[in-house]
């Protein structure tokens, strides 16, 4: 077996490792363009999963690695002249230059071919070729993987420094231009990585787009001198880059198999990059060895067994990119609920998880939160809206009602639940004259009535071409409606494509100001009710040419301003072939844009089924209140006798 | 005595069913053997028998499939796992699918779905372009008796599945059927499509719960064979062929760990479809599951 392994980064060097530890006969070459002490980066990060992991698939450099490890079990966020601390992380890291060095001693000792300064320009004439070169992988060009690269996150520079911090630290810096941050650990005794970031407005503002290599180190080491204890920034080639989003619909083609970052990147704000592509390696090598040399079978094997994981990873990354573009509108969060809304921001830790790790900084958060020493989760705090003590934050039911018969989905009666009630005022719209849902949603009746909406577009197939609303009567059944509630709160529904609803976005109203009617009946509910009223609002219809979220910002701002004291944020349905993104708590990161952006409290729901969603949703300050989604759960019934058995005992 | 009635386990998730594919699109199946296969699977374990849908294959077209499953069969319910709907007029969708429900006593079983494979829109002579909005159209014709029950027989009862991963055809889903049709995996992949489901069934409004049903491949007797035939079957894919070729249970333990995977998922009904046209194939997956 000959195989071709391009780059000499940590996944191509382990590889040949453990591929020459599987087969002492297999022909092992590492081709690196570069010199072997050449490297970029300084420190790399591992968690004690992936020491396990690397301790199993080749004890001798496990050892050496865990050796020159820097480790510590902090995470330090330094924001607003505070320092908030979290412990229990389990984090370790080595310096990239130092870990290629065991690496190539260990596979100088196996025997594998290392040959540097050896550019590729085509594909090495081997029974195996690994593409192990990176995310700007030249291997990748020669086969078809189906590649995409897209760019996420902000602006970034990867410094070195000779302060050696103690902990995970991210540090964030206010400007006249904007907000920075800073991603910093210890890699070795004596060297810390350092990454700045912002996003690309505050970027040019600042003039870092115009500045050379050493005038950009030089304003960082200035911005962040507090946190560098006076101590120097090192550069290697550190210039701001952007970061790309790599994804393959396959990781192999034919006798050429990629790892690492050349099938797959993930954001370094989340620091798995080194460990994924180590991984992949070990994977890969598994794989081969099971299916004896079988490249077919085994590339098979490789990509299912890391696929899942990687999708996994990937998605967290990106949450996590998406959160430092935006890490400004957070600032108005009190520190512990900054920090905890920042360990939270990849969906990875949640209150539940991070109360295992670390309880003293739950129990902190807690207790900020319920605003005594000891307080129960974020979840069982109370909670006022305008008169009205909510005594926890789940505790909320919903409950529809159409304004007026015009209005109705179909004929329906209502049930008055049990618990604090949001009592929704609709109108259907051009959603109007259904069957009931349990038959399934917007099915027309056979006989209706007349529908009406801003557009004269059906809502979906086979319903009735809508007529031009009688917005006065409209208006009126409104105000009327409010004026008999009897409720805790009162909701006005402009979501999901009914008649408010209809009227916010472009997708069903021409009217330049789409706001005009929504506005005026919030203003006459608002003056026939003096309790909470809250709005549903789709804040994005899912839909190219329709409302986006930042749309939907707006729109929650302005309402806001007349006089709405929640927003319930809901998504899509504005039209019925739009193009929603369904998961678990599918809202919740837009609920976080909502309160943070608009600045107003929300409730979300979107099939949230855990009081620890609950708690880390409400704790981290993206929604107020919310909706659970409360699964059947079967976990005690009746022990019924079975007929054999008994009929066992009738014999004996 | 009694401590034998006590000592019975309880079970805490709801016990999944599990159905039969007949091997309608292993090519060369003879219309005898998939009536005796349907036959066996109605006296045997099974509480549903599956087809597939493809028009450019060696295959049989699902409807008369199930038409003739029938004719041979009283209990099993009759599922399309799933049907390509765009590639049929509605109407005579509607009617197909009511001809099927009323010929077998109310037991059909309706999955549909948008179809992956231009061919076959080709050979069919209907526009790839706008399936989506066209199955749309379709489930709300069907479900919604919006002809007024002009095209009959009855469409009352038929159980509707939506199958596809992508948004919109959850959303088709939780508007119109009665529940899910998965398209096969690992039962981490059920789990994460389920998820995706309840949402948005809980989105829509729906009251109550989706119908999650889920599916697999299986080999026993001749394996390599089975592979093949998957591999052939989803060239159409590209490299996935090779993963799905890998996802055939190939033993009864396998079986045995599908089922507990789907089970704790949260999957009510499990077909499993056969990869060689043996009727062994049957038995032995009967043997796997006892």
């Amino acid at each position: 077996m000959n195989v071709a392994i391009v780059g000499a980064g940590p996944a191509g060097l382990y590889l040949a490792i453990l591929l020459r530890k599987l087969d002492r006969g297999a022909d092992v070459r590492v081709l690196e363009r570069n010199a072997p002490d050449a490297t970029f980066g300084f420190g790399v990060v591992f968690s004690e999963e992936t020491l396990g992991a690397l301790r199993d698939a080749d004890p001798e450099t496990h050892l050496e690695i865990t050796d020159t490890f820097a480790r510590w079990d902090r995470i330090d966020i330094r924001y607003q002249g505070r320092e908030l601390t979290s412990r229990g992380h389990s984090f370790s890291a080595i310096a990239r230059k130092r870990l290629l060095e065991i690496l190539q001693e260990r596979c100088r000792e196996l025997g594998v071919v290392l040959e540097f300064g050896v550019e590729v320009e085509q594909l090495p004439e081997s029974d195996l070729v690994v593409g192990a070169d990176g995310a700007n992988s030249l291997v990748r060009r020669f086969g078809d993987f189906g590649t995409k690269v897209g760019l996420e996150g902000s602006k970034y520079v990867w410094f070195g420094t000779d302060h050696v911090f103690d902990a995970f630290t991210f540090a964030f810096r206010e400007t006249e231009h904007g907000l920075f941050n800073a991603h910093a650990y210890p890699y070795d005794e004596r060297m810390s990585t350092f990454i700045v970031e912002c996003p690309e407005p505050v970027w040019r503002s600042a003039g870092l787009d115009e500045m050379d290599e050493q005038e950009s180190l030089a304003f960082c080491e200035q911005l962040f001198a507090n946190e560098l204890r006076g101590r120097e920034l090192f550069s290697n080639r550190s210039l701001w880059l952007d970061f790309p989003k790599i994804t393959n619909r396959t990781w192999h083609d034919g006798n050429v198999v990629i790892l690492g970052d050349a099938a797959h990147t993930a954001h370094f704000s989340i620091g798995s990059g080194t460990k994924l592509a180590m991984e992949d390696s070990i994977s890969l090598a598994a794989a081969l060895a099971r299916r004896r040399w079988d490249l077919e079978a085994a590339f098979v094997d490789y990509e299912l067994e890391r696929e899942p994981y990687v999708e996994r990873t990937q998605d967290a990354a990106s949450e996590s990119a998406a959160y430092f573009g935006r890490i400004a509108s957070y600032s108005h969060l009190e520190p512990i609920q900054f920090a905890f809304n920042l360990l939270t921001r990849s969906g990875r830790i949640t209150h539940a998880t991070l109360g295992v790790r670390d309880p003293s900084f739950t129990r902190t958060l807690d207790s900020w939160f319920g605003g005594r020493p000891v307080s129960p989760p974020p979840a069982f705090s109370p909670f006022d809206l305008r008169g009205v003590r909510f005594e926890n934050r789940f505790e909320l039911v919903e409950s529809a009602v159409a304004v007026s018969e015009e209005g109705r989905t179909f004929p329906e009666e209502i049930a008055r639940p049990e618990g604090k009630l949001l009592l929704r005022l609709t109108h259907a719209g051009r959603r109007g004259a259904t069957q009931p849902r349990s038959r399934g949603v917007d099915l027309p009746l056979a006989v209706g009535w007349p529908v009406v909406a801003p557009t004269k577009r059906p809502y979906g197939p086979f319903g009735a071409i809508p007529g031009e609303p009688d917005e006065e009567a409209a208006l009126d059944a409104f105000v009327a409606a409010a004026g008999n509630a009897r409720a805790e709160v009162l909701e006005i529904d402009m979501a999901h494509g009914y008649l408010l609803g209809s009227y916010l976005s472009p997708l069903t109203n021409d009217e330049d100001d789409r706001l005009r009617f929504p506005l005026r009946v919030l203003e006459a509910v608002r003056a026939a009710w003096e309790g909470p009223l809250a709005v549903r609002l789709s804040v994005t219809d899912w839909h190219p040419r329709g409302n986006q979220i930042e749309d939907g910002i707006a729109i929650a701002r302005a309402l806001r301003e007349h006089g709405c004291d929640l927003i319930h944020v809901e998504a899509g349905q504005t039209i019925h072939d739009d193009r929603p993104q369904y998961r678990r708590g599918y809202l919740t990161a837009l609920s976080d844009r909502v309160r943070n952006e608009a600045r107003v409290p929300t409730l979300v729901g979107g099939y949230l089924t855990t009081l620890d969603e609950a708690n880390t949703v409400v704790g981290a300050g993206r929604a107020d209140l919310v909706l659970l989604d409360l699964p059947d759960t079967e976990i005690e019934r009746p022990i019924q006798p079975s007929n054999t058995v008994l009929l066992g005992e009738v014999r004996a | 005595m009694t401590s034998r009635i006590t000592s019975q386990s309880v079970k805490l998730s709801a016990e999944v069913n599990i159905g039969v594919g007949l091997p309608t699109t292993v090519p060369g199946a003879k219309g005898d053997l998939l009536l005796e296969w349907a036959r066996r699977a109605d006296a045997g374990p099974f509480s549903s028998v599956g087809v597939l849908d493809r028009v450019v294959y060696d295959s049989y077209e699902p409807f008369t499939a199930l038409a003739a499953a029938a004719g041979v069969t009283e209990r099993v319910r009759l599922a399309t796992m799933i049907a390509i709907g765009p590639l049929r007029s509605t109407a005579l969708l509607a009617k197909q699918a009511a001809s099927v429900h009323g010929l077998s006593g109310g037991r059909l079983t309706l999955g549909l779905a948008v179809g992956a494979r231009t061919e076959d829109f080709d050979a069919a002579g209907v526009e790839h372009k706008g399936r989506g909005k066209r199955l749309g159209e379709q489930l709300a014709y069907i479900r919604g008796n919006v002809d007024g029950d002009r095209v009959g027989p009855s469409r009352d009862g038929i159980e509707i599945l939506v199958g596809g991963l992508s948004g919109p055809a959850y959303s088709r889903m939780a508007r119109y059927a009665d529940g899910y049709a998965h398209n096969g995996g690992p039962p981490r992949a059920f789990a994460n499509a389920a998820g995706r489901a309840l949402a948005a069934w809980s989105d829509l409004g729906r009251p109550g719960k989706p119908k999650l049903w889920g599916q697999g491949y299986f080999a026993f007797g001749d394996i390599a064979q089975g592979d093949a035939y998957l591999r052939d079957y989803y060239a159409f894919t590209g490299p996935f062929a090779e993963k799905i070729a890998a996802g055939n249970l190939t033993s009864a333990r396998a079986i045995k760990d599908y089922v507990r995977g789907y089970e704790e998922a949260g999957c009510d009904e499990l077909v499993l479809f056969p990869t060689t046209a043996e009727i062994d194939e049957l038995e032995r997956l009967q043997e796997a599951l006892a």
